[in-house]
């Protein structure tokens, strides 16, 4: 079984301001598992859709957000939920932190700046678990935190004193506290440096390794996701287009969205001239009809403008929505 | 190179900001001893590369003159920009010296047309004496960039997409033909499918419009891609420059060769080096402060002089490093 | 415009109300056009009669009908509001635009000169030059005045929002387009700040009123014209509530609790709909 299974997800933010009323279709009919052990990433620019389904993935849903329809389906092993359906207080209670938890961009939201790093912990692990021993709540979060590969002082800093870096990774010490079986980390490095980038990265990595669980990494930065994921999805307009294990979507991809965003990588050592691509990401508040790519598509075909395409699967799980494909491969 | 035949010559610019209280406060040095020029004759892309702290933005408004330097001086074809007072004179050296910033949504006002920002770029600069005459003048700027004037007009910056308010920006830069545009990270936040557009845009300029353009990034990748020659920034030193191939495949410096090895690769066989484990500081490093090389507390070549004077610009296989590792193979 | 106050009588419950309070106002101060009885008549009709068909507010102990003296006196009341919100904002604008433009020394200077203002005590400054002036202080007189000591605060909220404007990247597109400081602040600044200055002229209006309520019941203005405050003043000298005539007390305090409410409630809506992020929410942004 899968760890997460999304069927034919839909959710749209429905705004009414002075009498116009807006429907923005920021997910449109995602389908997607992800496994136990691995690292999957979700690339795609902004306003794909890619937060939020992170939003109805992790249910921090809230309106003008709604899900119109589709499942969401977990199975920890011990017991499953169903994303959509569950009470709020037992998603708290039973998955927040302890099943699911989230690293983002900034981590300055979760840490709060006039406590002590340590006393975030403490109102984490209180509010999820208890604390019946506040002598061994210390010693087991230090031991948390040295098995990071942390040192253990930072949790007697406040966050305005660590370096960027740093407070990255004691959000990832954070999120990890009570050894979720899902890490969602939503840009977790957009705002650093390159060093302290792969620094961070590095950590995320180890810790998948070590305790065997999933990280779901969103970024829009494909250099990182060759560097880390396991598997790519990638999104367009509201919908995953592609999705396949790293090395393949890396050097056969099939989707005329992928190559072009891949192809015009510019990577240093490599100075040949990279096409660009013309239009812009559509507006979901009104898309394109068919493939929502066909606008921009060098390739498109008739059959583009007025059939969405399937998603098939062609070998090694590799999936993609392209009526092109589809005809190659029939 | 002499200076009065530069297009634009930096000479050991510094700028120091006061920091802390008034009795107890210290000086931080932004920009520290940064010299280069660029020549008139030969148009080119010029990037300025450094990580948040390294002093480039603040570089790029002593090169708008919208700073004055501590120390050094900035020459614009021959002119100390510490000499321009009047608006006429800043309106000379706007004619001259455009900017591209960075984040596009923010470049115009969301409650103005675009367009308004073009024709009055047209009319100020004395191209248009009105709005009819400037039209003609809007039209082959955005031309250039790939656009055209019926497409953004009557529009407000969130009815365009990031690229193309940032071609817009890049056109409204062009109007008044500028010899130098300075672009400050100008794609690093627009979407990766319209960033070519941009960059591959600064590449035609140089060649076709021979405009010259410092492009200041954080992004090797694109500065690898479009520039001519690069500068890498640490702490408002400059501590390697030259052409940008000679500096990013084979750099000399060992900060650069941190930053040139942790940029993600999509190829497979540069992933293994990625992949090797780094130390990260635990807190803000103080490398402000510190006395000689700014690197030393990182360096895995670190030596006893490192710490005690800033190291010589050493003049080595083509380009410039400042560090004592190289200081006998100049000789 | 009309789409717009269609829009907001629509959608929106607190413009609703606002409309109807300041149109009712609105209707009493247009009556004074025309009026049977001049306001500076008296012994006109029956006196300290209480409100009935043929009276709706009553009539004082001097001898005038309350529906026709009200009139007259919010329309002065709005008048004198108006006038202060109009120089104060002329100011405000000025001093505020300016100081954050420009910055450096002006700055110093505009808001050396705006804190004194702050800290002037403007009641006892008002009382003392009424009572120098000899209840010769005229309505627009008094009006100018207050104007004079009602931009200071506002001055400092815009000076505020022009400087963070100023550090925004469209500022800097705008000084690279050549724009001249004063277009540039007034085409790139001045959108924003105006639910600010939209938001102070209510507020002004109001505190100009009040202001003149204050120091007509003290008797330190000009008695002899109608206002909402010197009804409150005869009504006090001729001791309405001891005579039962408790009308002539309440015709002033509801027509004021109306006009009140009503700029208040308008001020609230507006102030919501010309907000920048409402408006681009708006335009869908």
């Amino acid at each position: 079984m899968p760890l997460l299974q999304i069927e034919d997800l839909r959710a749209y933010y429905r705004t009414e301001v002075y009498g116009i009323s807006r429907s923005v279709r920021a997910v449109d009919g995602v389908s997607m598992e992800l496994y136990n052990n691995e690292i999957y990433g979700i690339a795609g620019e902004s306003s794909c859709g890619k937060t939020t389904l992170i939003k109805v993935i992790s249910g921090t849903l809230k309106p003008p957000l709604r899900v119109e329809s589709g499942r969401v389906h977990y199975d920890f092993g011990a017991f499953e939920v169903d994303m959509l359906t569950i009470d709020p207080e037992e998603l708290r209670q039973t998955v927040r932190w302890k099943e699911i938890s989230y690293v983002m961009q900034g981590s300055m939201s979760v840490l709060n700046p006039v406590r002590k790093i340590i006393r975030t912990f403490e109102d984490i692990v209180r509010t999820h678990q208890g604390i019946p021993n506040k002598k061994l709540f210390l010693e087991q979060t230090q031991e948390h935190v040295r098995r990071l590969g942390l040192p253990p002082d930072v949790l007697n800093l406040y966050p305005h004193q660590l370096s960027g870096g740093m407070r990255q990774r004691v959000a990832i010490a954070l999120a990890t506290v009570f050894h979720p079986s899902l890490i969602i980390a939503d840009e977790p490095t957009t705002a650093l440096d390159v060093v302290v980038q792969r620094g961070v990265l590095q950590m995320l990595k180890d810790i998948q390794a070590e305790s065997q669980n999933t990280v779901l990494l969103v970024t829009h930065d494909l250099a990182v996701h060759a560097n880390v994921a396991d598997r790519v999805g990638i999104m367009y307009a509201g919908r995953i287009v592609e999705e396949a294990p790293t090395q393949i979507i890396f050097n056969a991809p099939r989707h005329p969205y992928t190559e072009h965003l891949i192809r015009s990588l510019p990577t240093i050592g490599d100075k040949s001239v990279k096409a660009s691509l013309g239009g812009a990401p559509p507006n979901l508040a009104n898309p394109p009809s068919g493939c929502r790519f066909h606008p921009r598509c060098p390739l498109a075909m008739d059959r583009c403008r007025t059939e969405t395409p399937e998603m098939i699967t062609l070998s090694h799980h590799h999936r993609v929505a392209c009526h092109l494909v589809t005809e190659a491969e029939a | 190179m002499s200076a009065s035949g530069a297009l634009l010559h930096v000479d050991h610019v510094t700028v120091s900001f006061h920091i802390g209280s008034f009795i107890a406060g210290g000086r931080l040095m932004a920009v520290n001893d940064v010299s280069f020029s660029l020549d008139a004759d030969r148009p080119e892309i010029f990037a300025i590369a450094g990580e948040s702290g390294s002093g480039k933005t603040t570089l790029a408004r002593v090169l708008l003159h919208d700073l004055d330097p501590t120390q050094g001086k900035v020459l614009f074809e021959g002119r100390d920009l510490a000499t321009i007072k009047s608006r006429r004179d800043a309106m000379e050296f706007m004619r001259k010296v455009q900017p591209v910033f960075q984040n596009p949504f923010e470049t115009f006002s969301p409650l103005r047309r675009v367009e308004d920002y073009l024709f009055e770029t047209a009319i100020q600069f004395g191209r248009a004496k009105n709005r009819r005459d400037a039209a003609p003048i809007v039209d082959e700027a955005l031309r250039l960039v790939g656009l055209s004037l019926d497409e953004v007009r009557q529009r407000y910056p969130h009815e365009l997409s990031g690229g193309q308010i940032q071609r817009v920006s890049v056109a409204r830069a062009l109007i008044p033909k500028p010899h130098l545009i300075l672009a400050d990270e100008p794609v690093s936040m627009v979407d990766a499918s319209l960033r070519m557009a941009i960059v591959n845009l600064f590449k035609k300029l140089r060649d076709e419009q021979k405009v010259s353009v410092i492009y200041i990034t954080h992004d090797l990748a694109t500065a690898y891609y479009i520039s001519d020659r690069i500068a890498i920034m640490l702490r408002g030193y400059v501590v390697e420059s030259g052409p940008v191939e000679k500096v990013l495949d084979n750099p000399l410096h060992p900060y650069t060769q941190l930053l040139q090895e942790s940029v993600p690769r999509p190829t497979a066989s540069e992933r293994e080096q990625w992949a090797k484990h780094i130390e990260l500081g635990t807190m803000e490093v103080k490398e402000y402060g510190r006395i000689g090389c700014k690197y030393a507390g990182r360096c895995p070549h670190v030596m006893d002089v490192c710490k005690q004077t800033d190291p010589p610009d050493v003049e080595v296989e083509g380009r410039t490093v400042k560090c004592y590792l190289y200081l006998d193979d100049a000789r | 415009m009309l789409t717009v106050i269609r829009d907001l009588l629509k959608y929106d419950g607190r413009f609703r109300v606002a409309f109807v309070f300041l149109l009712l106002t609105l209707i009493l101060a247009a009556l004074s056009l025309f009026s049977p009885y001049a306001p500076n008549r008296t012994f006109l009709v029956p006196q300290d009669m209480p409100p009935s068909l043929q009276h709706p507010f009553g009539t004082n102990s001097r001898g005038q009908d309350l529906l026709w003296w009200m009139a007259f006196a919010v329309r002065n009341s709005l008048i004198l509001g108006i006038i202060t919100a109009i120089v104060s904002r002329i100011i405000a604008i000025f001093v505020g635009l300016v100081a954050g433009y420009r910055g450096g020394g002006i700055d110093r200077l505009l808001m050396s000169f705006n804190d004194s203002f702050v800290v002037l005590p403007v009641l006892p400054i008002l009382i003392l030059l009424s009572f120098l002036l000899q209840g010769q202080l005229s309505l627009v007189a008094l009006a100018l005045l207050l104007g004079l000591f009602g931009w200071p605060w506002d001055a400092r909220l815009i000076r505020a929002q022009v400087l963070s404007l100023k550090e925004r990247s469209f500022t800097r597109t705008a000084v690279y387009s050549g724009t001249p400081p004063l277009k540039l602040t007034l085409r790139e600044h001045l959108p924003f700040v105006l639910p600010v200055v939209f938001a102070t002229t209510i507020n002004n209006m109001l505190w100009a009123i009040g202001m003149e309520v204050t120091l007509s019941v003290l008797g330190l203005s000009d008695v002899t014209v109608p206002t909402i405050g010197t009804t409150i003043f005869w009504a006090n000298q001729h001791q309405a509530l001891v005579a039962g005539v408790w009308w002539w007390l309440a015709a002033p305090i509801i027509v004021a609790v109306v006009l009140f409410l009503g700029l208040y409630l308008l001020f609230s809506s507006v102030n919501e709909f010309i907000d920048p992020r409402t408006r681009l929410r708006r335009i869908g942004a």
